[in-house]
């Protein structure tokens, strides 16, 4: 078998969350969705809140983490990415965001000042992505 | 002298004393292994962060309009210094070396003439320099990691304080004053500026990975930016700031338990000799007694 797998890692400021060879990574940058493959040029790019994709070997099965913004750093044999919050897809429980979407709708319509509210909708957008990522 | 029943109670109180003070040494060792995992579970993302720091800001020109956090506001009147305490005390003189630091920071800077503010962290550090110090207290955080673990998350609103204070242009240069852990026997106070940010982490360099921003130097293959560089920068310095509050922090979370732990051992040994001691003084007045009693019956036999 042809090596044909860089090296991946996803930490974040409390863990290091993935840290193994990948085969193709998907990164949601901030001037567009980029896949990764060795040997990619060198790179360093700023991710928005959404899904990164994780393939560890061609033709393998897709991972997806979801991720709330971050970095990545990608360079010919490494891809570091990191996030601010990460969870793994699968872990995100359809019920309770739809739960935690309409608290914040709530919320929302209670914010007093300007800066309430542009920090629930900022919240309320990262739920809606996550709840998009699910479906 | 204290008579026998006095002796018992003071053993007696100096055994429970010892209970406690073993108990708490306990309780700091789990919790300093708790805290040194966190502290070591955080160092890749805080190197991976440097490290594409540096290769960003190597690739920026400086110029006057790039971000302050970087180059700074020009001037050096104003200083803010976050002062990282814990929030409780029986640690030794974990707080009392840490609080001294940062008055002889305060006093220094005091001597060049620059106006000093303070941003404490911990209940110990909000205490023992609001006597002397309570009008240059701009904000005080207490309560931070009280649950299992210290998240980023609150740790963040530091950062956020601080970055606001910055954009008020309230000060032109901020110092972290935490507790290093250098090892379990050794915290060592040190002052670290992070705003505006330094390129060479000094103590970086000599902390764990010396060799790694030499490799950096090597491999200085074309970075491509997107988007721009003087974007990411300005998103990646509050973020970078972010981390090293957080690393001060954890380093301080490990190192007030590991003083906890050196100085609960030291308590539980000092209550250990004291119980000695004072059991011997008790068996010495236990016999006085038994033989003042003797030369009483036999004295009083004798008299017949």
């Amino acid at each position: 078998m042809t090596n044909n797998t860089f090296n991946f890692e996803l930490v974040s400021p409390e863990r290091i969350l993935v840290s193994e060879p990948a085969w193709q990574v998907t990164i949601p940058g901030e001037g567009g969705t980029l896949g990764v493959r060795k040997g990619h040029a060198s790179f360093v790019v700023s991710i928005k809140p959404g899904v990164v994709e994780v393939i560890k070997s061609e033709g393998g099965e897709v991972e997806k983490i979801f991720i709330a913004g971050g970095f990545a750093d990608v360079s010919a044999e490494n891809v570091t990415v990191l996030a601010e919050e990460a969870v793994n897809v699968n872990d995100l429980d359809k019920d309770l965001l739809a739960q935690e979407l309409q608290d914040l709708n709530e919320d929302l319509q209670r914010a007093e000042d300007e800066a309430e509210k542009a920090k629930v909708s900022g919240e309320l957008e990262l739920v809606q992505i996550k709840l998009s990522a699910i479906s | 002298m204290p008579s026998l029943k006095e002796y018992r109670d003071r053993i007696a109180s100096v055994k429970s004393t010892k209970k406690i003070t073993s108990a708490m040494k306990m309780v700091a060792a789990s919790k300093l292994k708790k805290a040194q995992d966190q502290a070591e579970a955080s160092q890749p993302y805080a190197r991976a962060m440097g490290e594409m720091l540096a290769r960003v800001a190597a690739g920026v020109n400086i110029t006057p309009t790039s971000p302050k956090l970087l180059i700074g506001t020009g001037k050096d009147d104003v200083h803010l210094l976050v002062i990282v305490t814990s929030d409780r005390g029986l640690c030794g003189g974990f707080n009392g070396n840490l609080v001294r630091k940062a008055r002889q920071e305060i006093a220094h800077l005091e001597r060049e003439g620059k106006t000093v503010k303070l941003i404490t962290v911990g209940r110990k550090a909000r205490d023992l320099l609001k006597r002397d110090h309570a009008s240059k207290i701009v904000h005080s955080f207490t309560g931070l990691g009280s649950g299992k673990k210290l998240s980023f998350a609150e740790v963040n609103e530091i950062t956020k304080e601080v970055l606001a204070q910055f954009e008020a242009e309230a000060f032109d240069v901020c110092t972290l004053i935490y507790n290093k852990f250098r090892s379990v026997l050794v915290q060592k106070p040190s002052a670290q500026q992070i705003i505006p940010f330094k390129a060479a982490e000094s103590d970086e360099a000599n902390d764990n990975a010396p060799e790694e921003p030499k490799e950096e130097d090597g491999l200085k293959s074309p970075y491509d930016f997107e988007p721009e560089e003087e974007a990411i920068l300005a998103k990646l310095l509050p973020r970078n700031l972010g981390v090293q509050v957080f690393r001060a922090l954890l380093d301080s979370a490990a190192g007030e338990q590991a003083a906890r732990m050196t100085a609960m051992d030291n308590a539980t040994r000092n209550a250990g000799d004291r119980i000695n001691s004072l059991t011997i003084q008790y068996n010495r007045a236990r016999q006085a007694y038994i033989t003042k009693e003797l030369i009483e019956i036999i004295s009083g036999a004798e008299a017949v």
